[in-house]
């Protein structure tokens, strides 16, 4: 076997998939949570950046992993909230803060850094944590797939059950009917007496939530300092990473995986003097394709409801003159 | 005075938003700097200091004005493009391609790249354009996903086939002179792209406010529906916008290439495109406002170097400052109280008036 096919069908391969995947898969839950709520997200950026940082800095001041385990969801979850006080306050519109919000985050998160650590670069001076590795008990001493599940970063396996998470919240809690609902038809769902503007406002807490996880993780568990603009762009893939999984639960982790398993390849591709550049444009190829065939299929669907609407009512009508023409209307 | 408010407000509050924006700057560097009052004269004065640094102001302003007008017609149809930045990155990589590997008198070189360049940027335009118009698809996402594919893309062509392996750094082969922008002013890298940076926002501006196509992409801006029932054809505007939109920003990216470095040297997205959605903001998407928001934004970056290398406050401060001038811009609702109180008053007085001439 060639070694590249040899290191692809490695255990460590996979491992790292996986490990490489985590970052990707918070904030594209993310964004799908905004997206089902009709107002897309793409400050995950931002978001996974502050939490990033603020769950290294509480960590080294503090020593108690729970505490920056809510700073950071903290800094996350108010980045949503900020985002929703841009858009439906102030009138923002929501692109254009979530911009704002990305380049405040970048800029904020360096300034706090100097401010802290005299450093603009890294918190490689500071003492900080990092989330444990776990080794699942039974799963370990399995042989193939123990080495491949088992023995990954707390986080890792947090991302994975937040997929299940999120479709009981999105599909089966009023909360996400509603997050839905607000999402496909906001006059509507006013008019049955949801509060629109509230409703929005969880969703892109919730997206912050998600987010900050991803932003924890980078930080404390994928390494284990905060270093300028260390989310490199994660925020918007996620936004690819959404999009290809339709913001469906399992969708959005299969395409995380995907996104994970060609930036695998692309590191060890670099090392074999191979050009990566083609493989790694492959996902945002297929998300581009995905996009237009998804929104075809719903341009169809809605062409063809109109139609059947068309006809019913014409029919409909036909049928109610045909019977007040026979019956005189009597009955 | 009422009625001077009234019709200049967007102005007045663009003005106000880039004061608050300066005040918090302000604020900021006495809060972090040891020596403030020095670190506020080099961030607000440090580029009329010196020739070079003053040059470097209006070298980056001209990929920012490219990008900006690029951004603005996508806005002024309503479209979220964020593609500006694959647009001018893929289109300086293949123009590059193309230079390096024609032979061509000066001139016409010069405008056949460029044509090449426009022409590769017209399409990274087109299919986010039609996917959006003919489908609905997300033209947010989809230039989201362009501009990966031109990055990767980009990087590819470069790295693969047209790289110079002398240089001991990833980048190009020199561009032949013939396909040179020339430099005009020596010992600063100013060149002829920054005139037709300036030639291109004022040919923008000639577009969207006089011409029938501009208008009936400023119609669909403000009002889809209204343009539709007005006979205008929807897909053929906003795929126009678009494919115009990715066109100026590819001829940024070129006479980028062109004009300073003379070969394609990004390794990284140089951050344009993104310049440009800021740029548009502040100059609220008008080709001629653009000029001097890319230039303000500019002057700002270089301020923040300054403050960088010469003081002791990090340059992300002006990353600081655009958010919060991008937020108050954008925020309909700043200062709109003050706005509906003066509305009522000049209404009253109007009011008044009118009686008055009645009575």
């Amino acid at each position: 076997m060639s070694p590249l096919l040899s290191s692809i069908f490695s255990t460590g391969f996979a491992f790292a998939i996986l490990r490489v995947m985590t970052p990707l898969l918070f904030p594209a839950l993310g964004v799908a949570v905004s997206e089902l709520a009709g107002s897309i997200n793409i400050s995950l950026e931002g978001i996974m950046l502050m939490a990033a940082f603020f769950g290294v800095i509480v960590s080294a001041f503090t020593g108690s992993l729970f505490l920056a385990l809510i700073a950071g969801m903290a800094a996350g979850v108010m980045m949503g909230a900020l985002l929703a006080y841009f858009h439906l306050k102030m009138k923002a519109d929501i692109i254009m803060g979530a911009i704002a919000l990305n380049m405040f985050a970048m800029g904020m998160t360096i300034f706090l850094l100097y401010i802290f650590t005299g450093d603009k670069g890294s918190t490689s001076s500071l003492q900080s944590l990092v989330f444990p590795s776990i080794e699942i008990p039974l799963l370990k001493s399995i042989p193939i797939l123990g080495e491949i599940f088992s023995g990954h970063n707390i986080l890792t396996y947090v991302a994975l059950l937040a997929v299940p998470f999120f479709y009981v919240l999105m599909f089966k809690t009023p909360l996400g009917l509603r997050i839905r609902a607000v999402g496909q038809n906001p006059h509507a769902a006013e008019s049955v007496g949801i509060n629109v503007d509230k409703i929005k406002l969880y969703a892109l807490m919730l997206s912050g939530f998600f987010g900050s996880l991803g932003g924890l993780y980078l930080s404390m568990g994928y390494v284990s300092w905060f270093s300028r603009d260390m989310t490199a762009g994660r925020g918007f893939i996620a936004i690819a990473a959404a999009t290809l999984g339709g913001n469906m639960p399992l969708g959005v982790l299969l395409s995380s995986l995907l996104f994970g398993f060609v930036n695998s390849i692309a590191i060890y591709i670099a090392s074999l003097n191979v050009p990566s550049e083609l493989i790694q444009m492959i996902p945002y190829l297929v998300t581009l394709i995905a996009l237009a065939v998804f929104a075809m299929r719903a341009q169809r669907i809605k062409n063809r409801v109109g139609e059947i609407q068309e006809h019913f009512d014409e029919d409909a009508v036909k049928a109610v003159v045909k019977d007040v023409l026979k019956t005189g209307g009597e009955s | 005075m009422e009625k001077f408010i009234l019709k200049y407000f967007t102005l007045i509050r663009t003005i106000i938003a880039i004061l608050v924006g300066m005040i918090i700057s302000v604020v900021l560097i006495y809060l972090i700097s040891e020596m403030p009052a020095y670190s506020i004269k080099q961030f607000f004065l440090g580029p009329v200091l010196s020739k070079g640094r003053f040059a470097n102001v209006i070298e980056n302003a001209s990929p920012m004005i490219f990008c900006g007008v690029a951004i603005a017609i996508a806005f002024q149809a309503k479209q979220f493009n964020i593609g500006a930045e694959g647009a001018l990155f893929i289109s300086a990589a293949v123009g590059t391609a193309f230079a390096v590997s024609t032979g061509m008198p000066t001139v016409l070189h010069v405008i056949m790249v460029l044509v090449v360049a426009g022409a590769t940027g017209a399409i990274w335009g087109f299919i986010p354009g039609i996917l959006k118009a003919k489908w609905g698809a997300s033209e947010l996402v989809a230039s989201l996903m362009m501009n990966y594919i031109a990055y990767y893309g980009g990087l590819y062509l470069i790295n693969s086939h047209f790289r110079d392996k002398d240089a001991g750094f990833l980048v190009s082969i020199r561009l032949p002179e013939t396909a040179w922008l020339p430099q005009f002013m020596p010992g600063t890298r100013l060149h002829l792209g920054i005139l037709l940076a300036v030639i291109f926002a004022f040919l923008g501006y000639y577009f969207l406010y006089h011409t029938t196509s501009g208008y009936e992409i400023r119609t669909t801006g403000n009002n889809q529906k209204f343009a539709k029932f007005g006979g205008m054809n929807i897909v053929k505007v906003i795929v126009l916008a678009q494919v115009l939109s990715g066109m100026l920003a590819g001829l940024g990216g070129m006479t980028e290439v062109m004009g300073i470095h003379r070969r394609f040297n990004w390794q990284m997205s140089p951050g344009y495109g993104w310049d440009g959605v800021i740029v548009a903001i502040i100059g609220r998407n008008h080709p001629l406002l653009i000029i001097f928001a890319a230039f303000f934004l500019s002057y700002m970056r270089v301020g923040g170097q300054i403050l960088n290398l010469m003081a002791d406050v990090p340059s992300e401060l002006v990353l600081v400052i655009q958010s919060v001038i991008i937020i108050l811009i954008t925020a309909e609702a700043f200062l709109s109280t003050w706005k509906n109180k003066i509305t009522i008053k000049e209404a009253e007085r109007v009011e008044v008036a009118n009686e008055s001439v009645t009575q």
